[in-house]
C-alpha cells in the first residue's frame, strides 16, 4: 500500500506509471463477439498485444455425421453450417456430388439456384451489414435491415417449407419447382422493397462520422496478407483483389449473367463495408435478370437413380414406387472418386471436398469454411488496435460461428 | 484449364523438385500432386513461387482416413492460384506415429488448419508453432474424425445441480445407436457371396465358399 504522499511524489516527477498488460476474456457470451466467440485478449492498457479466440464452442462433428449418413440425408447439414446462408452451402454439396455422378442440374435449377443464392447473399450482407453498425453504435439500421430480411425469409418458406433449413438444393436440381406467382414477387421485392433500403443505410453510414471514425483504417489487411492468410470472399476483394468464384470459374449460368465485382482499395474494415454494400446491388441486378430469362421445363435431372419420381407417377407405376423406395432407404451409390467443388458464397469461398467409395455415404466429406481463414487471421488484425477496435474487426470479419465450428 | 496445361505443371514442379513429387494425377478435371512427405514444405515453396505456378492461397489442409493402408492417413492441401486461375491439389501420407513437416512457414493460414487436422485426426506437425486442439472440448481426449472413434464418442455433459458444476460422464444411451444396412443386395454387397449364387464371378474380398464350408464342417 502506498500512501498519498508517495503518489504525490510520483506525480510531482512526471513519471509514467506502468499498469501490468493483463489478460482479458472476451465472450464467449458476449453481444459483440457474433456468436460463441471467446477471446482470450493480452492488453495492454486499452491496446491488444494478443488476442487468442477459442473457437469450437458450437462444434457439431458435421463432418463426421455426415460420414454416417447417405447423401441425401447430409444435405440438411449444409443449412446448419452458416445458418444465415443455407442455401449457398447446399449448393456446393450438391455440386460436388453432381460432379461425382456425373450429372448436370437441368436449365431452370440452374436459373433458379442463381436466383436464390443471390437473394440469399442479400439476406447474408443485410444482417452482417447491420449488426456490424449495431457493433459500432447504430440500432436504426438493424430494425431496418432485419424487416427486409424476414421477407426475403418468407420467399424460402413459399419456395420449400422452411425459413431457415431449406434443403432445397439437391443434387441433381432442386426439390420443389418455384410456386405460381413467386417470381414476381420476388422481383416486386428486389425492385421496390430491398433496393430503398439499401439506399436508406447507405445515407445512414457511408458517410456518418462516427461509423467511420470506428472502421476507417482500422484492420488493414494488404493483398499479400490477404492470399498469406486464406482469405476469399469480401475479405479479399476489399484488400483489392478482383476475385471472385462466379467470374473467374463460373458455375451454373453465372457466365450469362451481367455483374460486376466491386473491389475496395483500402483493405480496412470500412472497405469491406463498402464491398458488402456495393455487391448486394450487383446481387439485385443478377436476381432481375434471373427472373426475366427464368427458362420452362423440369427442375430435378431426368434420372430416377438419383431425382425421386413424382407422386402422381407412384400411384401406377411398381417401377416408381420401387426406386422412391431405395432412394429413401438405401439412396443412391456415386462413383468411387474424390473431387473438390466451391461456389461464391456471402462470406468466401464454401468449398467441399467430397471422397467418396462408391457405396451409398461418403468416406469423407471435408467442410471448407471461409469464415475459418478469417477469423484465424484476427490475431494479427487486431496487434496495436484498441479494444473497441476488435470489435469493429470482428464485426467486419462476418463471423457466423455455425460454419467455423462445423 | 485443360488436362494436358495440368500434366505441364505436374511435369514442371518434378523436373525442378527431383524425387519430391511421387506421382501425378488428373482427378475429374483436377491436378494432384503426391508429395513426400518430407519435402511437402519444398513443393508448397516451390508451389508459392514460381512465375508459372503461382499458388498464392492455400485454402484447405485436411485429413483423410484409410484404415486399410500401411499409412492410414492423407494430408490434403488444395491450393489456389488467383493469377493463373487455377487449383492443385498436394496429397501426403502418414500414420499416427509419423510426423509431416508444417508448412506455416510458407502459409500463415495452415496454421489453423493445421490444428484442426491434428485435433481431428491425431496427425502430428513437427515445426508447428501452437500445435493445440482448436474445435474440441477443452481436456477432450482421443480424435473424433478416426474411422475407429465412435460416432457417439465416450462421454457426455450435464449440469449437476448438487455439484454446481459441469459433470463428464460415460456415454448412456436409452437406445442404441442404430445402423441399417440399406446396400441391395444386387448392387451394394459386391464383395460378399451370396447362397446360390456360387457360378457369378468371385468377389474381390469376403469370399465364402458354402459348399467347401459345408464340407470342411462334415470332415470336422
Amino acid at each position: 500500500m502506498s500512501s498519498s504522499a508517495d503518489n504525490n511524489a510520483l506525480l510531482d516527477m512526471g513519471q509514467e506509471t506502468h499498469i501490468k498488460p493483463y489478460t482479458m476474456n472476451f465472450g464467449p457470451q458476449h453481444p459483440a463477439a457474433h456468436g460463441v466467440l471467446r477471446l482470450v485478449l493480452e492488453l495492454d492498457g486499452e491496446v491488444v498485444e494478443r488476442a487468442d479466440p477459442h473457437i469450437g464452442l458450437l462444434h457439431r462433428g458435421t463432418e463426421k455425421l455426415i460420414e454416417h449418413k447417405t447423401y441425401l440425408q447430409a444435405t440438411p447439414y449444409f443449412d446448419r453450417l452458416d445458418y444465415v446462408a443455407p442455401m449457398n452451402q447446399e449448393h456446393a454439396f450438391a455440386l460436388a456430388v453432381e460432379k461425382l455422378l456425373g450429372i448436370k442440374a437441368p436449365p431452370r435449377a440452374q436459373y433458379i439456384r442463381v436466383l436464390f443464392s443471390e437473394m440469399t447473399r442479400i439476406l447474408n450482407h443485410l444482417l452482417n451489414i447491420t449488426t456490424f453498425a449495431l457493433d459500432v453504435g447504430a440500432i436504426t439500421p438493424a430494425l431496418w435491415g432485419f424487416e427486409e430480411r424476414e421477407k426475403g425469409m418468407e420467399f424460402y418458406d413459399r419456395v420449400c417449407g422452411a425459413r431457415l433449413h431449406a434443403n432445397y438444393f439437391r443434387p441433381g436440381g432442386v426439390r420443389y419447382d418455384m410456386p405460381a406467382g413467386l417470381a414476381e414477387d420476388m422481383f416486386e421485392w428486389a425492385e421496390k422493397s430491398v433496393a430503398p433500403v439499401i439506399s436508406d443505410l447507405d445515407e445512414l453510414l457511408t458517410e456518418n462520422r462516427i461509423f467511420k471514425q470506428r472502421t476507417v483504417d482500422i484492420g488493414i489487411v494488404t493483398a499479400a496478407e490477404a492470399m498469406d492468410w486464406g482469405f476469399s470472399g469480401p475479405m479479399i476483394r476489399a484488400s483489392g483483389l478482383p476475385w471472385d468464384l462466379r467470374k473467374s470459374q463460373p458455375y451454373e449460368v453465372y457466365d450469362q449473367m451481367d455483374f460486376d465485382i466491386p473491389v475496395g482499395k483500402t483493405g480496412d474494415c470500412y472497405a469491406r463495408y463498402l464491398v458488402r454494400m456495393e455487391e448486394m446491388r450487383q446481387s439485385l441486378r443478377i436476381m432481375k435478370q434471373a427472373i426475366e430469362k427464368l427458362p420452362v421445363g423440369p427442375v430435378m435431372a431426368d434420372d430416377y437413380k438419383v431425382a425421386p419420381p413424382p407422386r402422381a407417377e407412384m400411384k401406377h407405376s411398381m417401377e416408381a414406387l420401387i426406386h422412391h423406395f431405395k432412394l429413401y432407404t438405401e439412396g443412391y451409390h456415386v462413383p468411387a472418386g474424390e473431387t473438390y467443388a466451391a461456389v461464391e458464397a456471402p462470406k468466401g469461398e464454401f468449398g467441399v471436398y467430397l471422397v467418396s467409395d462408391g457405396s451409398n455415404k461418403a468416406h469423407r466429406c471435408r467442410i471448407r469454411a471461409p469464415g475459418f481463414s478469417h477469423l484465424a487471421a484476427l490475431d494479427f488484425q487486431s496487434r496495436g488496435h484498441l479494444l473497441a477496435d476488435t470489435v469493429s474487426i470482428i464485426g467486419s470479419m462476418d463471423i457466423v460461428f455455425g460454419e467455423i465450428d462445423r | 484449364m485443360s488436362d494436358e496445361s495440368l500434366i505441364d505443371l505436374a511435369e514442371r514442379v518434378e523436373e525442378a523438385l527431383e524425387g519430391a513429387v511421387l506421382k501425378h494425377e488428373i482427378l475429374k478435371g483436377e491436378l494432384v500432386l503426391h508429395a513426400g512427405r518430407d519435402a511437402v514444405v519444398d513443393v508448397l515453396q516451390f508451389l508459392r513461387d514460381d512465375r508459372e505456378c503461382d499458388f498464392k492461397v492455400l485454402i484447405d489442409v485436411c485429413g483423410v482416413d484409410y484404415p486399410d493402408r500401411a499409412e492410414r492417413f492423407e494430408v490434403v492441401y488444395q491450393l489456389l492460384s488467383l493469377t493463373q486461375n487455377n487449383r492443385v491439389r498436394v496429397k501426403v501420407s502418414t500414420d499416427e506415429n509419423t510426423p509431416v513437416p508444417s508448412v506455416v512457414s510458407v502459409f500463415s493460414s495452415a496454421n489453423w488448419l493445421e490444428r484442426e487436422t491434428w485435433d481431428m485426426y491425431g496427425i502430428y506437425f513437427s515445426g508447428h508453432p501452437d500445435l493445440r486442439r482448436i474445435l474440441t472440448d477443452y481436456g477432450f481426449e482421443g480424435h473424433p474424425l478416426r474411422k475407429d472413434f465412435p460416432l457417439t464418442g465416450y462421454v457426455e455433459v450435464r449440469w449437476d445441480d448438487e455439484l454446481k458444476r459441469v459433470v463428464y460422464e460415460p456415454v448412456k444411451l436409452t437406445q442404441d445407436y442404430r445402423t441399417f444396412d440399406f446396400l441391395s443386395p444386387w448392387e451394394g454387397m459386391t464383395d460378399v457371396q451370396l447362397p446360390g449364387d456360387e457360378k457369378a464371378t468371385k468377389p474381390a474380398r469376403g469370399w465364402i465358399d458354402s459348399r467347401a464350408a459345408a464340407k470342411e464342417k462334415k470332415a470336422s
